[in-house]
């Protein structure tokens, strides 16, 4: 199973080693992991996705992670109703007008943004819950593509109320 | 101010009076520092490990941070073992190494290691300094941080610079304040002695955390309300007195039949700061077959990792204990009593007086539970007889490297432990033949010293526990366990001029040890001892009270 965790943690040289470094050692596996700044200037928050067995086991991890000094707050936001989103950027070969307008025309279906067009290559944006992400890249992959970088999910919870008052 | 005579000011301010660590290129100006300043006694050991380890066995004598500092490079990764060893233990210290300077950092400089990086798994935290305006809030920070909740070690690194830097030395301005139970907890507590008084059979583990959290008296207090019977586990020996009649001894895979039959049969087990380690539950499916369990621990994330508990308690250990004695004992076990004194009396050792290593041990008991003595052991398998044949009182009288089980670590924590005590308790030293050649460079600061530890040899001549585990597990295909070239562990001892008996048997140990301890110096005892085998053994397949059988 995959969980989407959320850490807030002290905006400090080193938190985010401390954080993955407990997850690969207790044996689990990073599917992705992301950081930034939050409301709060010395807040980072990092968002990551692990894959575990089992919520008993999750709750071992997340007990472990809890006890690190930098962490203020962990929150497992799969069991809360939440709103996911991640952005995917993917840079396709489109050296012929057909392939180009092919590529705009799915661009447009998906609501994705061409961000960058050259002679011979578009680069496309898309933000949304991964399985529209993989339905792009399903679409794309009857063309040619160079590259895709993606920023892996991120989550809020619903309602008012937000992590660190959880 | 310098930033390294901030540092020991800060140190001084911390109330530590005794730093334990050898000397490198980039720790130097906190040396000069240290060396101009006479009241805090530095303590040079022959290797960085010995450091650790003797501020290790300090802090569990004395309950305050073991401070020790080493150098950047080999300085810093020399003390890794010894850090990893105080980290399963959870012994409170407080590490200080020396960097390269900030600007070279990065580049691969010479003696440069990311010991921040290293140590990152086997510290409660570690600091990596950025710049030397931290130098002082940080290391602050770092005894506090090891001296609160689950204690542990914490690292700073410090680059060499940052102790020249020019500095203002900040006003303390931390406070203790202490958590309150609160509703929640309270309700579980209730629970939990409902379960007490409902349980047929149950019984107390005894765990290091009752000694970490300074409960005995509360844990004899609270076994004696509801006449619970009490186990201890390795880190727990002193716990709970040995010689009270609720003790049922010491259980875990060599422990003793009585304690493990008593767990084995028990249908409610109230562990207290012990985390269920592999080493005491053998087999966890048959371990928790048909039991409830009362976890009460001072880290929450100890409760329900390796067993289910139908209760757990996270929190201060008197306090806790505290609160699940408020209940008027209702319960009734005299019919479980009855079979556990038929346990004690069916499997009580008898004692022949033979030279063996059990009746050693024995004899060692007998004659310091008359005084006052501290009892510090190596790692194999004269642990597993000590553990089982010597019997402690009172909690820090017992030292051992329990989770990571470091052979070498009796020696420098050794020394540690007899630093702390100086003339109130005397440190009888145990080890094997094995240990002794890892860390007995140690006996050099221990003579230098003239500190009176009794350093107790075994010589069989082998590694015992991998003879034994060979045995057991791989066909008696003995392999790399055996010395079969002969050393002289008299001459090696007498060579750092420490009085040392050589004993060949029981009337000549009885009398060796009986000189040793008029005598308030150093002195070794080799015991030459032949191969055996610790029994009992428990076999991890089939529960803790199945054994194996030689």
């Amino acid at each position: 199973m995959k969980y989407q965790i959320a850490i807030l943690a002290e905006n400090k040289p080193g938190v985010l080693t401390h954080v993955s470094g407990l997850i690969s050692r207790r044996a689990f596996n990073i599917e992705t992991i992301n950081a930034g700044y939050t409301e709060e200037n010395d807040v980072t928050r990092i968002n990551i996705v692990v894959n575990a067995y089992n919520e008993t086991e999750l709750n071992k991890v997340i007990h472990q992670m809890a006890k690190l000094i930098d962490v203020i707050k962990i929150v497992n936001i799969s069991e809360l109703p939440s709103i996911n989103r991640e952005l995917i950027m993917v840079k396709v070969k489109a050296d012929t007008p057909a392939v180009r307008a092919d590529i705009v025309n799915i661009a447009n279906i998906f609501r994705a943004h061409i961000v960058d067009v050259g002679h011979e290559n578009v680069v496309l944006e898309l933000t949304g819950e991964q399985e529209k992400l993989a339905a792009l890249i399903d679409m794309l992959n009857c063309y040619d593509i160079l590259e895709i970088a993606r920023t892996g999910p991120i989550a809020l919870s619903r309602g008012t109320t937000p992590i660190k008052n959880m | 101010m310098e930033g390294s005579q901030a540092v020991i000011k800060c140190l001084k301010e911390q109330r530590v009076n005794t730093i334990f660590g050898y000397p490198g290129g980039m720790i130097l100006p906190l040396f000069d520092a240290l060396g101009k300043d006479s009241s805090i006694d530095f303590i040079l050991t022959t290797h960085e490990q010995s450091s650790a380890h003797a501020a290790d066995g300090y802090a569990r004598a004395s309950g305050k941070a073991g401070v020790c500092i080493a150098t950047s490079g080999p300085g810093a990764t020399n003390l890794v073992t010894g850090i990893a060893t105080a980290f399963m233990d959870s012994v409170p210290m407080v590490i200080i190494t020396g960097q390269v300077d900030s600007n070279l950092l990065g580049r691969d400089s010479f003696q440069e290691t990311d010991i921040f990086g290293i140590t990152m798994p086997i510290t409660k935290h570690n600091f990596k300094l950025q710049s030397a305006k931290e130098l002082i809030p940080l290391l602050r920070k770092a005894f506090a941080l090891a001296l609160s909740g689950r204690q542990g070690p914490v690292l700073i690194d410090i680059p060499k610079d940052f102790f020249y830097a020019d500095i203002a030395y900040p006003e303390n301005t931390t406070e203790n304040k202490a958590a309150k139970p609160d509703a929640d907890f309270i309700i579980c507590a209730a629970e939990a002695i409902d379960e007490i008084l409902k349980a047929e059979r149950p019984v107390i583990i005894a765990g290091g955390g009752v000694v970490l959290g300074r409960a005995h008296k509360e844990l004899i207090a609270f076994a004696e309300k509801y006449k619970l019977p009490v186990v201890s586990t390795l880190m727990g020996i002193g716990a709970f007195p040995n010689d009270h009649p609720l003790y049922m001894g010491f259980a875990g895979l060599h422990g003793r039949k009585s304690a493990n039959y008593t767990v084995a049969e028990a249908d409610l087990v109230i562990a207290v700061g012990s985390r269920f380690g592999d080493r005491q539950t053998g087999n966890i499916a048959h371990y928790i077959y048909e039991k409830h369990f009362i976890h009460i621990d001072i880290d929450p994330a100890e409760i329900d990792k390796n067993v289910h508990s139908s209760i757990g308690l996270s929190g201060d250990m008197k306090t806790i204990l505290n609160l699940l004695m408020q209940r008027e004992a209702v319960n009734n076990p005299d019919a479980w009593w009855k079979t556990l004194k038929k346990h004690k009396e069916k499997f009580a050792y008898e004692y022949t007086g033979k030279y063996d290593v059990p009746n050693i041990m024995h004899h060692i008991s007998q004659t310091i539970n008359k005084g006052d003595y501290a009892v510090v052991t190596d790692v194999g398998q004269h642990q597993m007889w000590a553990a089982q044949h010597i019997r402690r009182r009172t909690p820090r009288t017992w030292f051992t490297s329990g989770g990571l089980g470091t052979m070498g670590f009796g020696l420098p924590a050794a020394l540690g432990i007899q630093l702390y005590y100086k003339n109130k308790k005397r440190v009888i030293h145990i080890a094997g033949d094995g240990g002794i050649k890892m860390t007995g460079s140690e006996y050099y600061t221990i003579a230098a010293l003239r500190l009176p530890i009794i350093s107790i040899i075994i010589n069989n001549e082998s590694l015992g526990m991998i003879r034994q585990l060979q045995k057991v597990y791989y066909g008696a295909r003995y392999f790399s366990c055996n010395f079969e070239y002969k050393m002289n562990y008299v001459k090696y001892t007498e060579s750092f001029g420490i009085r040392t008996y050589d004993v060949h048997s029981m009337d000549e140990f009885v009398e060796a040890f009986s000189n040793a301890l008029a005598l308030n110096e150093p002195q070794a005892i080799i015991v030459n001892a032949g191969k055996a085998f610790v029994e009992p053994m428990a076999n991890t397949v089939s529960g803790i009270n199945t054994f194996v059988n030689f």
